[in-house]
Formats: structure tokens, sequence, C-alpha cells
């Protein structure tokens, strides 16, 4: 099965972009991406900008409206994502718990809709 | 063998939980095989009348629900992956049809301990895994189930669906967990046995009548499970606890009154129960891995063992809650030891003990309501007067409410008005 793991985290609790920090979480995160890739079960995934750089938009009666952040306020923002490949929830459970993300803030998972070709 | 309609009954309720484990083991999809099920039991139903009861009625089911399966993905196979399901079980059925049935015993029982887990998995809300389990190994209906906690038939009967389409949507996997995985699981399997049984035993609402099953299904559980795990001592440990406490049973109301331990009948107590949770006991602590099961289990048999209240082991038990705080350090379980010295050294010293847990437990009806019987027995009547009353005012239990007001009485204070 495909699942979404998605990374909440609060970001006025997030380390300055060049502390000692912040490398050590990019450093997980990386050894992270290699260990799952190297398991050929990495099907993808990047890391968010934070919320100030968001706009969501809603199209009403044809009109397009488009406002400043994100679609809610939250205590705690998606900062990322990852798609990887498991053959259930007890194998992506034990992928989440190995994702940084989960260590502080919250590793959200999520099976993806396969839609069937031949359907 | 007979085939009248008690029979029947009786057969359907000893085998659905194995077969529907049996069956949901080889669909991989809950709802399929209940339907599977209930189309094999409607076939049973008139088909063993004409022909007799089969020689296994257990393995006839299985097979019967097998096919009624494929029948039913036959008609829905619009979608590949039901075409795979669909080739798996065609080619399950041909080989199973060759082989007859291999050794259906230990399948069976294998089944049923990989549904365990499934219907116990973190993943559900615990309301869904008590009702699945309620559902699926206990054979319960869903509106018993349903009347034991309170809510509509279609509450639950929609809470049921919900869990199941989550097991099937989020792929929650029907099998052992992992070596790594299996202690924290199946602590979290205990739990909800353990959950049932105090919904039976220690009721805060709901008809006696059907409460009464709850317990009884939750040592029937918990035997299975023992049946299943026998070298897991945690599972010995809390079905020869619930046991115990189970024991006690009849001994512990009296006119719709609590009964406490210390002035219990004991000749009401169940010997033979006490007997085969004490063997039970026994077993689990030679695998020398002691857990908080078993500990509990072991002052419920210091109090199974004493013939009188004053018989009663006291030093031992204190002494067990220093054990079973080492395990699970809890103000609860404080508590209890606190009960257990005043027991032991005399109610001066217990009251010392409970009052240091104060601040934790302010909120707690226990815990005024021991405070409040040390209290009495040191004879500082307008103390336990007051601790009684807050005790009261926490409680929506009838039966303990109608103890501590005689408590009250007994004192010669007034019940508050409510």
């Amino acid at each position: 099965m495909k699942y979404a793991l998605l990374i909440y985290g609060s970001e006025a609790e997030y380390p300055a972009p060049d502390s000692a920090e912040s490398r050590e979480i990019f450093e997980a995160y990386m050894a992270f991406t290699n260990e799952i890739s190297e398991a050929g079960i990495n099907l993808g995934g990047e890391a968010l900008q934070d919320t100030q750089t968001a706009t969501t938009v809603r199209v009403r009666d044809g009109e397009t409206l488009t406002t400043d952040g994100p679609f809610a306020e939250t205590k705690e923002q998606l900062g990322g994502f990852y798609l990887i490949d498991a053959p259930d929830l007890d194998a992506a459970i034990d992928v989440a718990a190995r994702l940084p993300g989960s260590w502080v803030g919250s590793v959200e998972i999520r099976p993806v809709w396969e839609w069937d070709p031949s359907g | 063998m007979t085939t009248t309609g008690a029979t029947l009954e009786h057969v359907f309720r000893e085998e659905y939980g194995r077969v529907v484990a049996s069956v949901i083991g080889q669909v991989g999809d809950f709802e399929l095989a209940e339907d599977a099920v209930q189309d094999a039991v409607a076939a049973a139903l008139t088909t063993w009348p004409r022909t007799g009861l089969p020689s296994n009625p257990g393995a006839w089911l299985t097979t019967t629900a097998r096919r009624k399966a494929i029948d039913r993905l036959r008609r829905a196979a619009n979608f590949a992956r039901k075409q795979e399901e669909l080739a798996y079980l065609v080619e399950l059925d041909r080989r199973a049809s060759e082989e007859a049935e291999p050794d259906v015993a230990i399948t069976l029982s294998d089944d049923r301990l990989r549904l365990i887990f499934t219907c116990c998995h973190p993943a559900l809300a615990l309301e869904a895994r008590v009702a699945l389990t309620l559902k699926t190994l206990g054979g319960l209906t869903t509106d018993e189930i349903a009347r034991a906690f309170l809510v509509t038939e279609a509450a639950m009967a929609q809470r049921m669906v919900r869990a199941k389409r989550k097991i099937r949507d989020a792929g929650i996997p029907y099998r052992v967990p992992s070596d790594d995985q299996l202690p924290d699981r199946l602590g979290g399997v205990l739990a909800v046995v353990y959950l049932i049984f105090n919904e039976g035993y220690a009721a805060t609402s709901g008809a006696a009548v059907v409460r009464r099953e709850l317990s009884t299904e939750a040592i029937r559980l918990g035997r299975l499970l023992c049946r299943l795990m026998p070298d897991e001592p945690e599972a010995l440990g809390l079905t020869a606890l619930m046991m115990l406490h189970d024991s006690r049973r009849d001994a512990r109301e009296a006119g719709g009154r609590v009964v406490l331990l210390d002035d219990q009948d004991r000749s009401l107590w169940d010997r033979e129960q006490i007997a085969a949770a004490f063997e039970l006991l026994e077993a689990a602590l030679r695998r020398g891995r002691r857990g908080p099961y078993q500990v509990q289990a072991e002052i419920a048999a210091v109090h199974a063992g004493a013939s009188t209240p004053t018989d009663t082991d006291w030093a031992r038990i204190v002494s067990l809650y220093d054990d079973l705080m080492a395990l699970v350090p809890s103000p609860v379980v404080a508590l209890n030891r606190a009960v257990a010295v005043a027991m032991e050294r005399g109610p001066e010293a217990g009251l010392a003990a409970v009052d240091a847990l104060s601040n934790r437990l302010d909120g707690y009806r226990h815990f005024h309501a021991a405070r409040a019987d040390l209290l009495r027995r040191l004879h500082q009547k307008d103390e336990a007067a007051v601790a009684y009353r807050r005790a009261l005012e926490l409680s929506a239990n009838d039966a303990e409410r109608a103890f501590l007001e005689g408590r009250l009485a007994e004192i010669g204070a007034e019940t508050p008005a409510m």
C-alpha cells in the first residue's frame, strides 16, 4: 500500500536556520531519507517552507479568492511529507516512528487512494 | 446428532468466532468475511436439518463461507484488486478441497490470535476495539454489546462499520505483531480484555444482568489468550486476577449495597474458581517474568487464601503493593497500599499514608471513602462525615452510594440532600 506521512510541528519552536540544532535535524532527515531509499520504499517527499509563505485559494461562483496564510490557523503546522510504500499499517507505523518529525512534533499516517486504471 | 433449533443455535454460538476469524484470514476483509459467514449460516439452516449435523460443523461453515465469499467477489469483480483476491481465493479453495481440511484446530487457533491483535489495534478508537473484540471473538450480538454500553443498536452498528472500514482502508494487518512490537501490543490486548471485565464487574452504570455477561466473556477471552500464548505470563496473570475478583461476585453485593471485602460472607466465594485461578497464577510466576497483572493477582490470592479478614497476611500484601509500585508507580496503587498499611499497622499509620496523597487524589472518590473509613475507626466522627460526604458527591454508582449513606448514618451524621 501507499501511505503519506504528514509531518506536523510547531513553527514557533523551530531552531534558527544556521544553528547547530538545525544542522542536526537536517542530518537526521538525510539519514532517514537514505534509509528508506535504500529499503526501496521511498516514493518521494518534500520539506515545505513555513506557513508565512502560504497562500490559500478558493474558487466560489467562478471567482478566485486568494488569501494570505494557511487554510487554518493551528498550533502545529504541516511542515513536509513523505510518500512511502509499505505492506500494511504496522510497517508504516514503524517507518513513521523512525521519522525525526515524530520525535518532536507528530506524524499523521494517511493511506493513499489507489485508483484502478482498469476500473 | 439432532438438529433442533436450540442445537443449531448452540453450534453457531460456539463456532461463530472461530469461523469468522478463519474466513477473515483467508479473504482479508472483515465485512466480506462476516457477510460470507452469514450466508454460510443461512445455508446450514436449510441443509443441516435434511442431512444432519456434519462431523465438523466449524470446518463445514468455513469451507461454505469461503465459497460464498468467492460468489460475492464474482458478483462485484469489476476492480482489478478484487480480481486478484478472487484468483487467490479460488486457488485456496482448490487446494483446500484437494488436501481435505488440514489440521483445522491449529489453523483456527492461529487465526483467532491474529484476529485479537487486529481487533485491539491501537490505531482503532478504544470503544471500537472493545466492541469489535466482543463481536468478533466473543460472538456477542451487536444488540447485546449496545445494551452493555448503553448506546442504541444503530449507534453501535455504525461504530463497528467505521472500525471495520478503517481496518480495510488503512491496511491494519491481520497478524501477530513482530517481536519488537509484541510487548506493547500484547499489553494493549490485555488492557482491552481487562476493560471489558471491569465494565462488567465494577459497573459504573447499566443493567446488572448484561454486565455479568461482560465479565464472564472477559474471562473466556483471557482463557483463550492463555491457550494461544501459553508462554506469556501476563496473560495468565490477568486471567487469574479476573477469576479471583469474579469468585467474590456473589458476596460483594447485598440488597443493592456494596459489601466490602472485610464484611463479605466468605462461604459465598467460588472455591472452584479460586483453585483454578491459583493454578494459572502459579504457572505464570514459574515463567520468572513478573508483571503488574501477576502482582495484582498475587494480592487477590492472599485475600482469597484467608479464611477470615483477621487471618489475612497484611504484611505480605503491603510488600506486594511495594512491588506493584515499583512496576507501575501511580497514586491509586499508593492508596491501596496505604489501606493495607492501616490493616497491618493500625488506622493511624494508614491515615498518615493516605493523607500524603491528598493533593494528587482529591477528585477520586475512593480516596475520600478510604480516608473517611480510617477517620471513623479513629473515632474522629466530624472529619469522617466530611470525607464521606465528599465521596458521595463524587460517586454515581447506586450500590456504592447506598453503602456510603449507610456509613454516614452509622456515625450519626445526616446524608446531604442531592
